[in-house]
């Protein structure tokens, strides 16, 4: 990968081009839900359930899925906005949390940007000043933090002159998607997650903001964790690509092999549910019948086996471990059918 | 309107079903008025499927509501004429408009959790409209409740009657929905963006039931929508809207396939798709026009790339290289 070339002359890189950049280890989250009398917990839903997964320095890792199943609780997880019942990050070789790196500096080193671009401003403050609120906060003298937002801003494509006084709700969807994409870039993280970046925005928005994620990440020397449910923005922006479902990866690989060969039924699903943009293509049949089933009370097993066509007794007896075809293998999936010798019918042997 | 009206098939194929001229809907304030749709022209036949597409702002959800006056009235003034199913839609008075929505044409909307009553049961929702336009009796209403559930494809139809909104997954909502506006087997659905909330996996199916009913119950549908996919899957005829105008207009495989004007192919360009990977997308420079503040002449030459004087003095008239496709561009 070229890009871990240039990783290597960042000063800031201790574990070198083979350490990942992120390790994220059984991350796991249960919500109780409270109801009844006495409002005691009635339930759990597994949000995020054993989910492990790692990030190379400079590469793209896209998560995709559908509503409800873990991926932005996933991405607050990993920047601890939502504490873990277990699991733990590890960042360039070191453990996030007590012994290890300290929480503060390791939001210093992941920012995220969020899908409703107006919420994550404070209407308040022109945007330059929420751009230079975190550096002065690190102890940024203010006159060098409010000049550096200045230059991000142009190097998101506002002209400073133009927009640096502006408020947010003078500004389009698009505009102040880059503002905080500028934010995000103030304290020079590593890292940026971006979850549903561009989801809100118009087709012909979101193309612009998508060319300056890419020109940025090579500017920055960025490495990026892009969680969205539009299959065809991951498939533009990602070197590779997490299927999640119901709170578990449901397939892991680099992108050409997630689009190219997928192996569990639900990725295939999934990419077939795209819409045709040649009308003499009409889909006659939907992949897939019904809705994701509630996290409160997911299926045994495997968990997409209620809406899968394939699925045998062994699917309801025994959760499919996440794993490749061969030893060391890139592409990994949870899937009966991929693993050998499960006692599914179309098992390898 | 009476039953016997309803159940009249229409009796000549040939009268479109839609026909609307100059239509024109201005949102009037203290402070600013707001231009949304600036003169569009279209009729839609009988068993036909337009798609209008645009982006936020377009003025595409507007239009739709303009065809139901669903819009405020005190601030709203709608021109042009607007005529359903052989009626002056701009000449009705309240009563008029109540025995229209619901009956001869129906709508269904995004968010099914709005559009549905929180308070009470799916049946109840589906048995009332039947009863407020048809008049028949409450049995008869709920047996054709449990019709329209089976018809919508509601797994255990029966029991899901008894349902409240809110027990209901986003995708089986979406189904109720369609369940209501169908009970009184409108000649027209409108439909605005009623699968964009939705799942991959879910939307593709509520797009494919919506393409069976609509040719098993030979309704016209007119579904705005901003996604290409939505159009490519559904639609008979495209009309692309931008800053309150049809820029285009044609029928699927020409609009989709060979589009003429600049502002289309900039949104087939900036879609992501497969096979765009490591390239860089064709984005359309800035972003679409205040509608309080429309530019004279060409509202997209702003952004146009291939933008001449002559854009800037006036709107470009309605061109067709081919009868059935328009373009409003002067270099076509």
């Amino acid at each position: 990968m070229d890009a871990s070339e240039v990783q290597t002359a960042d000063p800031r890189d201790r574990g070198g081009p083979a350490q990942p950049l992120l390790i994220v280890r059984d991350l796991k989250r249960h919500f109780p839900i409270k109801g009844g009398l006495l409002n005691r917990a009635v339930g759990t839903v597994q949000a995020v359930d054993g989910v492990s997964f790692s990030v190379m320095k400079g590469e793209t890792l896209g998560i995709v899925g559908e509503s409800g199943c873990g991926k932005s609780t996933t991405a607050r997880l990993l920047m601890r906005l939502i504490e873990p019942d277990s699991g733990e990050v590890i960042f360039d070789g070191e453990p996030v949390g007590p012994g290890g790196m300290a929480l503060s500096e390791m939001r210093r080193q992941i920012q995220m940007v969020f899908q409703d671009s107006y919420a994550s401003l404070n209407p308040r403050l022109p945007i330059e000043d929420s751009i230079a609120f975190a550096p002065t906060v690190h102890g940024v003298p203010k006159a060098k933090a409010r000049a550096r937002a200045r230059d991000l801003l142009a190097a998101v494509g506002l002209a400073p002159e133009q927009f640096a006084r502006r408020y947010p709700h003078e500004l389009s969807g698009g505009q102040r998607q880059r503002v905080n994409i500028a934010r995000a870039l103030a304290l020079e993280p590593r890292v940026i997650v971006l979850d549903e970046p561009v989801s809100a925005l118009d087709k012909s928005v979101e193309a612009q903001v998508l060319n300056l994620l890419v020109d940025l990440k090579r500017d920055f020397h960025l490495t990026y964790v892009f969680i969205s449910h539009d299959l065809n923005v991951v498939q533009f922006i990602s070197d590779r690509v997490l299927v999640m479902y119901l709170g578990q990866v449901a397939e892991v690989g680099p992108v050409e092999d997630i689009y190219g060969a997928p192996r569990h039924p639900y990725t295939r699903a999934l990419l077939a549910s795209r819409p045709s943009m040649d009308p003499a293509k009409r889909m006659t049949e939907p992949p897939l019948t019904g809705d994701p089933p509630n996290p409160i009370n997911p299926p045994s097993g495997c968990r997409f086996r209620t809406r899968c066509a394939f699925a045998e007794a062994v699917c309801a007896e025994r959760v499919p471990v996440l794993a490749g075809l061969v030893p060391h293998d890139s592409h990994l999936a949870a899937c009966h059918m991929a693993a050998a010798g499960s006692g599914h019918s179309r098992a390898p042997t | 309107m009476t039953t016997e009206t309803l159940e009249q098939r229409p009796a000549a194929a040939t009268t479109p079903l839609v026909s609307v001229r100059d239509m024109t809907v201005k949102f009037v304030s203290k402070e600013a008025t707001v231009h949304a749709v600036n003169g569009v022209s279209f009729s839609l036949d009988p068993g036909e499927v337009l798609v209008i597409l645009g982006e936020s702002g377009s003025g595409k959800s507007v239009s739709l509501r303009a065809l139901m006056r669903l819009l405020p009235a005190r601030k709203t003034v709608i021109g042009g004429s607007i005529t359903v199913a052989g009626q002056d839609v701009l000449a009705m008075d309240e009563r008029q408009l109540e025995d229209l929505r619901g009956g001869q044409v129906a709508m269904i909307f995004q968010e099914p959790m709005t559009a549905l009553d929180p308070v009470f049961t799916i049946g109840t929702q589906i048995a009332e409209t039947i009863i407020r336009h048809e008049g028949v009796s409450r049995a008869a209403a709920d047996a054709r409740a449990l019709e329209l559930l089976e018809l919508v494809q509601i797994p255990s139809a029966k029991r899901r009657l008894s349902n409240y909104p809110h027990e209901l997954s986003g995708g089986l909502r979406q189904r109720a929905m369609i369940a209501i506006a169908l009970a009184c087997r409108p000649k027209l659905l409108l439909a605005d963006e009623p699968t964009t909330a939705l799942d991959a996996t879910v939307q593709i199916q509520i797009l494919l039931l919506l393409r069976k009913l609509q040719q098993e119950l030979g309704m016209g549908v007119i579904f705005v929508t901003h996604d290409l996919g939505v159009a490519g899957e559904i639609a008979d005829r495209v009309a692309v809207m931008y800053a309150g105008r049809f820029v285009e207009e044609g029928p699927v495989s020409e609009v989709m396939l060979r589009p003429l004007h600049p502002y289309t192919q900039g949104l087939m360009g900036s879609t992501v798709h497969a096979g765009l990977r490591g390239t860089r997308l064709a984005a359309i420079p800035g972003a679409p026009p205040n509608l309080a503040r429309l530019p004279e002449g060409c509202a997209f030459a702003p952004r146009c790339a291939s933008v001449e004087e002559a854009c800037r003095v006036a709107v470009p008239d309605e061109r067709r290289p081919i009868p059935i496709h328009m373009a409003r561009c002067i270099r076509v």
